[in-house]
């Protein structure tokens, strides 16, 4: 039995615009670099990578979709699972530096500095 | 590139869902999980005064019937108090956001055949991650209180819903791998005489006992795969946990950390936590009985000419259907909250050092023994 | 309709990354971070990915905004202990200073430009086809088995040596607290 009388979701998405996904993913990332730059706390800049990393995923997302090709969405799929190894091991990092130097503000920060 | 074949064997009826029957769920499930809480703390106290030998309620109407009525006006006219320290703003988003993440649980659970309010086909996987959604609002709640009882008690709770969280996906995933879905409205109608692929007693083709009509108990998942038993009472266990439930109710131990993460909520708000709290139980309870206790379908078999399971449960589609879907999906709910009711009152509370050494290291390391079990069994089942 | 979806949950992406940017309490530009990722999944709803929509919502809100939440409040300098006057009826927060603002500005305007202009400036012919499309559990799921079944296990293999870095890094400190 098939399903006949279900939209399906790829009629659905093409009613909106490659180009509005282009454009909220680049401002998302945009914004996840100007958070970098501007933030002095360790975890805000954590915040914005991830942000930075959701663009990507958005974007990767919306191509495989209207390619209806599903091997973006698998790459997703790996990016995810790197990212949340990524987190895992930075907050240990940025605990294990707050306990050393009390401060977990990126300014503070300048011993590898040369 | 890899050329994906749809699944013949497995094209179960997929019914066409008009707006309506969201329409409905909604307010159904919002009336079930709310009229639930009426219920199951009269039916609580009932049980636990029956277990300590006590009376309970007695004093509010017949049998106490209208005492809970009572507490409710209580709660209703409180003063909704938030502490001078208190973040305000995410003090008082916080029971909203729990109650919201707990009742969105409810999308797409099936109540009868027809009844879903949304055929997603990732609805397990979906449930899976709106609990782990609630762990959010337990934050919000515990750093919103600036008490330091609430942030220990939101602490806690984080800790063992997360844990939990591991040995209770591997028994999904067990369900998963035998009925090779993640809709529970299709996971739904493989266990009983409305399913499309035949089932075989205890799973095994090639006993060549054909169960198909038999229906009843003998279509269960739990009878699908003996082994689920097991990963039902792992799953029951890590429900316990989910939910915040004694024995595993560490975050609101009252004789170590006051009431947790609720310590500082009163009135409406206070109320709103009760309930989701209640919401949950349901939650799980439901879910229990459709990924294991085969969901709607009726427990009594046919046996010869003999049509219990034909007399017991309408076919989908009609009123009778429906009211007997029903029926059996809510008895077997009701049935697994009295069974948590009867193990609060039972057992004491764990340690905290306890909980994890039962967490991570007897049902993690069972359920993934299950899961390569099922794994094997799903071949002997095609 | 459904643009009128798209661009609720755009907005909602959009200002929830912005109040993380804006916002000087830590502890809310985490929750903040909360609304842009449910933001993320339910434009990948409309992308037609549930499957990475719901994985999203798991990995992203249910582990990493967790695991955030938490290094915010094990990276917080307890304020002197304070329980009388008028210190003792505030909230508690956490706050963080900005840096300076022109530069990162420019350097953002510059980008998006520069991104945006390259993006839609390709033309991508391959859009006018449609290709039947089934639901990405299965796609993804046979995919994964197969195709990816290398890049899988390594990502289980990455998962394995984050986890045992991750306790390393922490037990090493409780032992030199100790010492």
């Amino acid at each position: 039995m098939q399903p006949t009388q279900q939209v399906s979701i790829p009629e659905l998405i093409q009613q909106v615009p490659l180009n509005y996904y282009l454009i909220v993913s680049t401002a998302l990332f945009v914004i996840g670099i100007i958070g970098v730059l501007t933030r002095r706390n360790a975890i805000i800049i954590f915040m914005s990578i991830e942000l930075m990393l959701n663009a990507v995923n958005l974007l990767l997302i919306a191509f495989s979709s209207y390619r209806s090709d599903s091997a973006g969405q698998v790459f997703v799929f790996f990016i995810m699972a790197v990212a949340a190894a990524e987190v895992a091991v930075g907050l240990a990092i940025i605990v294990m530096i707050y306990r050393n130097i009390r401060s977990i503000d990126v300014g503070l920060l300048n011993k590898l500095k040369w | 590139m890899i050329i994906v074949e749809t699944r013949p064997a497995l094209s179960l009826r997929i019914y066409i869902h008009l707006p309506f029957t969201i329409l409905l769920a909604l307010p159904i499930f919002l009336a079930l999980s709310s009229g639930f809480v009426v219920v199951g703390v009269y039916l609580e106290r009932k049980i636990s005064a029956f277990i300590q030998d006590r009376l309970g309620p007695m004093e509010v109407g017949k049998w106490g019937l209208l005492q809970l009525f009572a507490d409710l006006l209580k709660l209703l006219q409180k003063e909704d108090i938030v502490p001078a320290a208190a973040d305000r703003k995410l003090f008082l988003l916080a029971p909203s956001v729990i109650f919201a993440s707990v009742f969105a649980g409810f999308a797409v659970m099936p109540l009868t055949p027809d009844l879903q309010g949304s055929a997603t086909a990732v609805g397990v996987f979906y449930l899976m991650a709106i609990v782990s959604f609630d762990v959010v609002g337990i934050l919000m709640a515990g750093w919103g209180s600036n008490n330091k009882y609430s942030l220990l008690g939101a602490m806690r709770s984080v800790a063992q819903i997360v844990s939990y969280e591991i040995p209770l996906g591997l028994t999904i995933l067990c369900v998963v791998m035998i009925c090779q879905s993640l809709n529970l409205q299709e996971i739904s109608f493989q266990q009983g005489i409305y399913t499309y692929e035949p089932n075989y007693l205890f799973g095994i083709r090639a006993l060549g006992i054909d169960v198909t009509d038999w229906g009843g108990i003998f279509s269960w998942n739990i009878l699908r795969n003996p082994f689920l038993l097991i990963a039902y009472v792992i799953f029951f266990i890590a429900t316990l946990a989910e939910a915040n439930r004694a024995p595993f109710d560490l975050p609101e131990g009252e004789s170590e950390i006051v009431a947790g993460f609720n310590t500082e909520y009163s009135g409406m708000r206070f109320a709103l936590l009760f309930l989701s709290e209640y919401a949950m139980m349901l939650l799980v309870a439901f879910l229990g009985a459709i990924l294991f206790l085969g969901s709607w379908n009726t427990p009594l078999p046919n046996i010869g000419p003999v049509r219990l399971a034909d007399w017991t449960s309408g076919s989908p589609g009609t009123v009778w259907g429906n009211l007997t879907g029903a029926f059996w999906l809510l008895t077997k709910a009701l049935a697994a909250i009295m069974v948590q009711m009867w193990v609060r009152w039972t057992l004491p509370r764990l340690r905290v050092d306890q909980l994890m050494f039962l967490c991570w290291k007897v049902l993690t390391p069972i359920g993934i023994v299950l899961l390569l079990i099922s794994g094997v069994w799903r071949l002997l089942m095609i | 309709m459904l643009n009128l979806i798209f661009y609720a949950f755009a907005a909602l992406t959009l200002g929830g990354s912005l109040a993380v940017l804006i916002t000087r309490n830590v502890m809310y530009s985490a929750f903040f971070l909360l609304l842009s990722l449910i933001g993320v999944a339910a434009l990948f709803v409309l992308a037609s990915a549930d499957l990475l929509a719901v994985a999203q919502v798991m990995i992203y809100v249910g582990g990493v905004l967790v695991l955030v939440i938490f290094g915010v409040m094990l990276t917080h300098k307890p304020k002197p202990e304070t329980t009388t006057g008028p210190q003792a009826a505030r909230p508690n927060y956490i706050l963080t200073q900005h840096r300076a603002w022109l530069w990162p500005l420019l350097v953002a305007a510059g980008l998006f430009t520069a991104f945006y202009s390259l993006i839609s400036r390709i033309h991508f012919s391959l859009f006018e086809h449609r290709a039947p499309f089934q639901t990405s559990v299965d796609t993804i799921g046979k995919q994964l088995m197969t195709e990816y079944i290398i890049p899988f296990e390594i990502a289980g293999i990455l998962l394995l040596a984050a986890l045992v870095g991750a306790t390393y890094l922490s037990s090493q400190g409780d032992r030199t607290n100790n010492q």
